[in-house]
């Protein structure tokens, strides 16, 4: 089977940081591609493109919510609705590796391919005039002039909590396929059929796994024989007095 | 693309108008005065290639629209970019066979044409209809009201030109015009009831993932517009959303629909109604693209 290259991104433990967000534009605005336009950073009404976003979500209602940082890029789908739409053929999806692209020379800008996707992942450059999107940094990781734990996007190896990981989700002993299988990663819309490489780990109760036994003294392996209190109820001395 | 399909869609459904008068002529059924002809033509020219220029001057790289044609397997905008100066460069066909005065030619040159004119009508349809994320559009009641509606407006404006040039065929496309304009209201009118009883099959729950009835966005990641917040959103008040449903309403479909069971077909109002009803139009194919929710929005509610 092929390759499909993905992102599996963690949103249990995702704090929302932005990390991926500047490290991806920092990246992407600086490859032979061109920049990426930015319009009045420092303005009144600010603008630009970006191949990266993390939104914030509040789940529940007070007292019971939760924050939810959910960082969205293109999800490289399987059967991608921005691909044949694409009147050009600038839009296409890489066999080798399964990577959405523009061919930035052959696109138009008729914004067909961003009416297509439902996930909202492609902006148009406003300068330049042409589509554009998260490459998967395909310049980084196919560059073998770099060293090989180099060779990912940079948002992965931006992400302060890992909470990004990058792997071949078609290969089943693959990092990336190991976290869909064992920490229920889910894809975005299924409903829509496009089958989304980009999959997402869900959020996990946190709770103290201590064993009630652990908390009496009796069981406690670290008792100290002949260490008691100094009368019923009064504290122990410290460790370090014995 | 408001003003690309109104008037491409005014042209094919003219040239359809024609050509079914020019087989009628050639029947020996009805006279077809050659003035007609050529006006209708040129008219149906002037319309299409101002749609054509309109369509490509939206482009972010108009020098680039000649790549468009190359995806025609999958992409219905590129069966467009095809179909639309075959359509053209074969009414100009028609045209130059009468001129030459060839009619067998010239009725199949106007058939031939006539065909590419409802396949343009599919095609421009389709476009939106073939976008599955957007339900509001993913019907086959899209390209059909595209055909309906653009030939009402090639009637209309058939029987204008009728008027002035033929009177004999005024009736018969004014006629043609009622009747399709009370079918495509109806269909249209169908579509505004299936948008507005349409439950949405995307939620913010499907959309990140999260299995909770209450999720808000705190915050969409960014304190500044973006291209998604901007492209996907008319940007107008709900009064004004409301203001051309109804302009929609009354312009292109009442206005249009008892001027041509009532009024006398004279060249002045067939031709002031041609000219309302375009702006009917217009009003229905701004609300064609305003009644979208795309489901990307759902990820851009709150600056924060």
């Amino acid at each position: 089977m092929s390759k499909q290259l993905a992102l599996v991104i963690d949103l249990n433990v995702c704090v929302g940081c932005h990390a991926c967000v500047t490290s991806c534009k920092q990246w992407n605005t600086s490859g032979a591609a061109g920049s990426l336009f930015d319009d009045q950073a420092y303005g009144a009404d600010p603008t630009g493109t970006f191949f990266n976003r993390v939104m914030s979500f509040e789940v529940g209602e007070f007292p019971n919510t939760q924050t939810v940082h959910f960082p969205k890029s293109c999800l490289h789908c399987e059967d991608p609705p921005c691909v044949p739409v694409c009147p050009t053929g600038a839009s296409y999806k890489r066999e080798q590796d399964g990577i959405v692209l523009v061919d930035y020379d052959k696109c138009i800008g008729c914004k067909y391919c961003a009416w297509a996707c439902p996930y909202g992942v492609r902006e148009l450059d406003e300068k330049r005039q042409v589509m554009t999107k998260c490459t998967l940094c395909v310049d980084r990781i196919t560059d073998q002039a770099l060293p090989v734990a180099e060779r990912k996007p940079a948002c992965v190896l931006a992400c302060p909590t890992s909470a990004r990981l990058f792997g071949d989700v078609h290969d089943p002993e693959s990092e990336v396929s190991v976290a869909i299988r064992e920490r229920g990663g889910y894809a975005l819309m299924p409903e829509l059929g496009t089958q989304p490489a980009n999959h997402y780990l869900p959020r996990r109760r946190t709770e103290a796994k201590s064993d009630p036994q652990q908390v009496v003294r009796e069981a406690n392996p670290l008792r100290v024989e002949g260490r008691e209190p100094a009368a019923p109820g009064a504290p122990l001395s410290a460790d370090w007095e014995h | 693309m408001i003003f690309f399909t109104t008037l491409a869609g005014a042209a094919q459904g003219l040239l359809i108008a024609l050509v079914g008068a020019d087989v009628a002529a050639a029947l020996s059924l009805a006279t077809l005065p050659d003035p007609l002809r050529y006006a209708g033509a040129a008219t149906v020219l002037a319309l299409g290639g101002i749609g054509l220029a309109a369509a490509t001057f939206h482009l972010g790289h108009p020098l680039r629209a000649w790549r468009s044609a190359a995806m025609w397997r999958t992409s219905w905008l590129s069966r467009e970019v095809i179909v639309l100066p075959l359509f053209l460069a074969l009414t100009l066909a028609w045209a130059a066979a009468h001129a030459w005065t060839m009619p067998t030619v010239a009725v199949a040159c106007g058939l031939a044409a006539s065909a590419m004119a409802v396949l343009l009508y599919l095609c421009t349809g389709m476009i939106y209809g073939a976008v599955k994320a957007i339900r509001e559009w993913a019907t086959p009641l899209t390209p059909l009201n595209f055909a309906l509606l653009g030939s009402a407006s090639g009637l209309l404006l058939a029987a204008a030109f009728a008027a002035w040039l033929a009177p004999a065929l005024t009736r018969a496309f004014a006629f043609s015009a009622l009747v399709l304009t009370l079918i495509g209201a109806a269909t249209r009118g169908g579509v505004a009831w299936r948008n507005h009883t349409l439950a949405p099959k995307t939620t913010l729950q499907s959309a990140i993932g999260v299995r909770h009835p209450h999720i808000v966005q705190s915050s969409q990641g960014a304190m500044g517009g973006s291209f998604n917040t901007r492209e996907f959103f008319h940007g107008r008040s709900e009064s004004y959303l409301r203001r051309m449903r109804w302009a929609a309403i009354v312009l292109g479909f009442a206005v249009p629909a008892v001027a041509l069971a009532t009024a006398p077909l004279a060249v002045a109002s067939l031709a002031a109604l041609a000219i309302l009803q375009w702006l009917g139009m217009l009003a229905e194919r701004w609300v064609f693209f305003a009644e979208v929710r795309h489901p990307q929005n759902l990820y851009y509610q709150r600056v924060g």
